[in-house]
């Protein structure tokens, strides 16, 4: 990449200015060394002492501390691979970081991010108090006035425009107990607008996975790969956003000399490992799958056994594949056919096979699509619940996975329950509150434009709007947005403004807004992009290093992370501004019904008994604190590639390690968690399980059940429905229910009894019992080839929006306009409008967006850590040499590049490359600070700016959403690059 | 005593900078200043590799040959290190080293660069093992404390190995010879007059 490295220094606070904030209790580092008696200085004070030329250095050693050092365990805040963070601290302040061996996840590892993680916490550029914008200008408030003003503020825009037009915008760097009571503010505030980066990642992921098979996550694990014979990494560059798992990656490529397949618009640093590199054009995934399915088709290779047993609606996926013929697909996507051809019989033969994917997958219109014809080249292949295979979904953030599952989610309540009427009686229960009050929060939708009106209850039911498209919720006229009113004020806990496509429009709709506060240990984008004057609040918020909770790697383990150091500054956590907020507004005694909460600090552990008494339907049941804690304390007994304990180890023994959902049960009944889904050859107390019966039983004639098919040691020898309290009495195995949890059931069920399901068996009885015969509760079903509830039943391809081949628009148009989420999806008059005016002749470019190993999402922690912005000093496009020729553009120049929407632009240094084909241009998303060309530093709080500002990408981004999630399409756009 | 070698292990090497990083951090290493860095060659292309740098601590050092203050001196586990009250900051060591370790705080000529700075191997300088006069001007001394440098000990891949010469190039070969491919240990000609045979 491009990195220009410098001597001198960064445009940085003086220290002085700094300190003479500080009224933190906790001694930051700097307190501690004058206390400590230690002068600052370091490495370059000697000799070399030059003021404003060099950093000082001026942390302690622990060898000059001369106290005691104690170890502190948490978890990465940055990527989902779950590193253990070991830190050294010293009377409170955190001085040095150490390997963490005993990890089975990273083994010591880390990338530049983790490598460099101890300075997040440090960072004299976090937010240090709470903050209002008046007149343009940033004030300093407390705590309380901040928290007073805006919960009067809320409360009135609550009583003029109703609670749908609050908007929550979650964090994936939540923990999972801070997610959860993220969805339960939601919940209680009376609004399904509840959202998080997840939307922007791998929505599409969890919609067309789960789907397929029943869960949408990753199906095995980083460590699992290690057994992989053949893996297709399509659509995702892990030597950049996941470097820890190149080294399982590496491992197994090595060991069992597997092929390492990288199919990708780009010759990235992963593919310069592979054995083989597909260059794909970006948009063209499902011709390029369909290609390879059309050769193993063709030519017998696929599982046949394994499709008649375990999978539904093949036959009417060969249909759509033989419409790809080679010829068709080398058209479509570039991909000569004999390569395809060489690589889907690697991938059909050389078996275990698995599929990895990112983001490259996910970010379209056609997301959904995309990751259900993945699973069905897993499927067709037999390449699904056995080590070595399966769907490895690389997630994004760190606690991504946990803050999906804990529903911060438009369409669903806390593990996936949904809205429906019964999964907000399920939560009543588990919250104990009443329903009715619930219901009661909601707004009552009154008929505009034509469409029905929604009851409170209907409201309550309805899915709220997607976080790609809040502004639009904003900027259009009112009676287009179904709700009550638009959206009249932000509520962003942990969530940049600079990762949702079209930023000019988000700009446009930030002015708009009545309120705008933003919760994060960093100021980010959305306070420089100088779009308002007053009304805005900022509230500093601790790292998760600096706080206990649990987060849920990709593989679905879960990590339980201490507190490594008191927050700093002014800065509190995300429970305590909840809780705060929450008191505010009048139901905290609610809300925190069964939460311990000390000095207005609600207890993370209570947090998640609480989840694990919901939990039921995800298996987010038997992880109790005390048993992740254990994992923790005993990393090293787990092992390296099945990831499991000995049975006889203390504590832990036969454990998955981080008790990676679903971990069934009460945490009594020490279910070891399930390391690799679907997987029949264990028996359901090891991990073990078969695709979930989720669809039904039987569809247009056909079994939807499992045929001679089922997990080891099952009673019941076939495919089964999932379980209720009735078909436990069918089979008479209700008998071994305990009183009290017989009593739970009769009382959950009043006078339907019987329809009782595992899910919301708030004794676990029904778990427990299946468990004990062999069987899952979640039934044994078959997966689906053909997903008929969705858009596209069998996926077909769809060119992008803004296509470079207008000519194939006739044939493979994007789908219909709808109205989705509230609001209208005019994907196909953007489309049309597009081909007539012919845009892709004066931006002939398609631009594609992707990551940079240093920083991380939006890039506001990161790009104000020196250590890591010193890497990468500027923002940059990524221009072929043959098109930097054709437009005179030399390596290192200045270059603005130019967007098809809103007349965007922005100016960025030209890094002329092969890595990228010709006719693409790749641009990093972490960066922002710079908007069409002018520098917006003096916007940020003084002394809050990141070292490395730049302009955003997704200036240039570009209308689309997948039909299904929301999802935005940073991924398949066009551009035109001229020289400045 | 052990022979302290790097080897960096370029078809494993994935450029994450972890290396430089991991630097930084244990020795709260200055903007401007990269005791370790990785390059890349073939950037973008067929054949790409990636190779993390720093000071190798040659064997007959060539920095020492040319040093006219003599302030390189090297350990008895053949860690090359250097005294910064010596160092009148000439450059001659920049010129003669073939791999670029050598750093300066400034740009300037005839002594006005400000003393060198270079990987130390994590070991310190000529002060007391773990004295705070070490720290303040070597870093952290983590052979002192029974530890590797840290570079390779957080190497994302474990391309990067650091270590007793014999040990870890017996890793190198185990690992070359079970996957059947190895592009050498890359400067150990230049470094150590010597490569690691398969």
């Amino acid at each position: 990449m491009l990195t220009k490295r410098r001597n001198g220094e960064v445009g940085r606070t003086k220290l002085s200015a700094i300190t003479a904030g500080l009224v933190s209790e906790a001694v930051d580092r700097r307190t501690f060394l004058r206390r400590s008696g230690l002068a600052a200085g370091g490495l370059a004070a000697v000799g070399s002492l030059q003021l404003g030329a060099v950093k000082k250095a001026s942390a302690a050693g622990t060898a000059v501390s001369g106290a005691d050092v104690v170890i502190k365990k948490n978890i990465c805040t940055h990527c989902s691979v779950g590193c253990t963070v070991t830190a050294e601290v010293v009377n409170g302040v955190w001085v040095g970081q150490e390997p963490s061996w005993e990890s089975p996840i990273n083994r010591g590892t880390h990338c530049a991010k983790g490598a460099a993680i101890r300075e997040l916490v440090h960072s004299e550029r976090r937010l240090k108090y709470p903050m209002k914008l008046v007149d343009g200008q940033w004030q300093r408030i407390s705590w309380e006035t901040a928290i007073n003003e805006i919960g009067d503020k809320i409360s009135a825009i609550r009583e003029k425009s109703g609670a749908d037009s609050v908007y929550w915008l979650g964090s994936a760097k939540f923990t999972n107990e801070a997610s959860y009571l993220f969805r339960k503010l939601g919940a209680f505030w009376g609004t399904n607008s509840v959202d998080h980066q997840a939307r922007i990642c791998h929505s599409t992921t969890v919609a067309g996975v789960a789907n397929t098979w029943g869960y949408g996550a990753q199906t095995n694990s980083y460590n699992d790969i290690r057994n992989a014979k053949t893996m297709i990494i399509m659509g995702g560059n892990p030597a950049r956003a996941h470097p820890i798992s190149m080294q399982h990656l590496l491992s197994g490529k090595e060991l069992n000399r597997a092929n390492m397949i990288v199919i990708e618009p780009r010759f990235t640093r992963t593919a310069a490992h592979a054995t083989e590199f597909v260059r794909i054009r970006p948009g063209t995934d499902i011709p390029v799958i369909w290609g390879m399915l059309w050769h193993i088709f063709q030519n017998g290779w696929e599982d046949k056994e394994f499709i008649r047993q375990r999978v539904y609606g093949m036959d009417d996926v060969r249909k759509e594949v033989a419409k790809w013929t080679p010829d068709e697909v080398e058209r479509v996507t570039g991909v000569p056919g004999d390569q395809l051809k060489r690589v889907a019989e690697m991938f059909a033969k050389d078996k275990p096979s698995t599929l990895i994917w990112c983001m490259g997958a996910t970010q379209h219109t056609v997301g959904t699509a995309n990751v259900r014809a993945f699973c069905i080249a897993c499927l067709a292949t037999g390449n699904v619940g056995a080590p070595g295979t399966g769907a490895n979904i690389f997630r994004g953030h760190t606690n991504v996975q946990g803050a999906t599952d804990l529903g911060l989610d438009v369409t669903t309540l806390p593990l996936y329950y949904g809205l429906v009427e019964g999964a907000w009686k399920h939560w009543a229960r588990v919250w104990e509150v009443e329903y009715d009050w619930l219901q009661s929060r909601f707004d009552e939708v009154p008929a505009i434009a034509g469409r029905k009106p929604r009851s409170r209850k209907e409201n309550m039911e309805a899915p709220g709007i997607t976080s790609t498209r809040w502004f639009d919720a904003v900027n259009l006229p009112e009676d287009q947005v179904d709700q009550r009113a638009g959206i009249k004020a932000m509520m962003v806990f942990g969530h940049g403004g600079n990762t949702v496509t079209r930023i000019p429009e988000a700009v446009k709709g930030m002015g708009k807004l009545e309120l705008l506060v933003v919760a994060d240990p960093h100021p980010t984008t959305f306070s420089a992009l100088n779009a308002r004057r007053d009304n805005t609040y900022l509230l500093p918020i601790c790292t998760s290093l600096e706080m206990d909770g649990s987060r849920t790697a990709s593989n679905r383990s879960l990590q339980w992370g201490e507190q490594i150091v008191k927050p700093a500054f002014e800065s509190k956590n995300d429970y305590e501004a909840m809780y705060l907020l929450a008191k505010k507004l009048g139901f905290a005694d609610k809300m925190f019904k069964n939460i311990k909460i000390e000095n207005n600090v609600p207890s993370a552990e209570d947090l998640l008994r609480e989840i694990n008494r919901g939990g039921w339907s995800t298996g987010y049941c038997g992880q109790s604190p005390e048993r992740l804690k254990a994992h923790m304390k005993n990393q090293s007994k787990f092992d390296l590639v099945t990831l499991r304990a000995p049975k006889d180890a203390p504590d832990v023994g036969g454990d998955y390690y981080g008790l990676p959902w679903p971990c069934w049960g009460k945490p009594e009944i020490r279910h070891p968690g399930t390391h690799i889904l679907y997987n029949t050859n264990l028996h359901v107390k090891d991990g073990g399980s078969t695709f979930r019966a989720r669809f039904g039983t039987e569809r247009n004639g056909q079994t939807l059940l499992a045929e001679e098919s089922y997990s080891v040691g099952s009673e019941l020898t076939d495919g089964y429905p999932e379980f209720t309290m009735g078909v436990l009495k069918k089979l008479g195995w209700d008998k071994d229910l305990t009183a009290d949890e017989l009593a739970t059931i009769t009382k959950i069920g009043g006078n339907n009894v019987d329809a009782v399901s595992w899910a919301i068996d708030l004794s676990g009885g029904i778990q427990r019992i299946c468990l004990d015969h062999g069987v899952i509760h979640y039934g044994n079903g078959k997966a689906r080839a053909n997903a008929w509830n969705l858009p596209d039943p069998i996926p077909v391809h769809r060119e992008p929006i803004y296509t470079p081949r207008p000519e194939l628009v006739a044939k493979y148009p994007t789908r219909p306009d709808e109205r989705q989420f509230r609001l209208p999806n005019i994907g196909f008059s953007v489309q049309k409008a597009a081909v007539d005016r012919s845009i892709a002749k004066d931006f002939p470019i398609i631009l594609t967006s992707g990551r940079l190993v240093e920083f991380e999402g939006g890039g506001e922690e990161t790009r104000s850590n020196p250590w890591l912005a010193e890497l990468q000093q500027d923002m940059f496009v990524e221009v072929n040499t043959a098109d930097a020729g054709d437009r005179g553009i030399k390596d290192g120049q200045w270059v603005w590049v130019l967007g098809p929407e809103d007349g965007a632009k922005v100016k960025v240094k030209a890094l002329v490359t092969d890595r990228v084909g010709r006719g693409v241009a790749w641009m990093p998303f972490h960066f922002s600070g710079w908007y069409q060309g002018a520098d917006m530093r003096s916007y940020y709080p003084p002394g809050t700016d990141p070292v490395v500002l730049g302009e955003s990408v997704n200036t240039l981004t570009t209308y689309g959403f997948d039909p299904v999630t929301g999802m935005q399409e940073p991924k398949a756009t066009l551009c035109q690059i001229r020289a400045v | 005593m052990a022979r302290m070698k790097f080897l960096c292990d370029s078809d494993r090497c994935i450029d994450c900078n972890a290396c430089v990083t991991a630097c930084k951090n244990e020795h709260e290493v200055p903007w401007g200043i990269n005791r370790r860095r990785v390059v890349t060659i073939n950037d973008g292309m067929p054949g790409e590799r990636s190779i993390s740098m720093a000071c190798m601590h040659c064997t007959d050092a060539p920095c020492a040959a040319v040093c006219p203050v003599d302030c390189f001196y090297t350990t008895a586990d053949a860690v090359v290190l250097h005294s910064k009250d010596l160092c009148i900051g000439c450059g001659y060591c920049f010129y003669a080293c073939p791999f670029g370790a050598p750093q300066y705080p400034r740009v300037g000529n005839f002594g006005s660069r400000g003393k060198m700075d270079k990987c130390t191997y994590c070991a310190g300088g000529p002060e007391a093992d773990l004295s705070e006069a070490e720290y303040v001007k070597y870093g952290a001394n983590r052979l002192a404390e029974g530890k590797l440098p840290l570079c390779a000990e957080m190497c994302s891949t474990k391309a990067l190995l650091a270590g007793d010469s014999d040990m870890i190039a017996q890793i190198y070969k185990e690992r070359v010879i079970k996957r059947g491919y190895g592009s050498g240990a890359w400067g150990w000609r230049t470094a150590y007059r010597e490569t690691v045979a398969i």
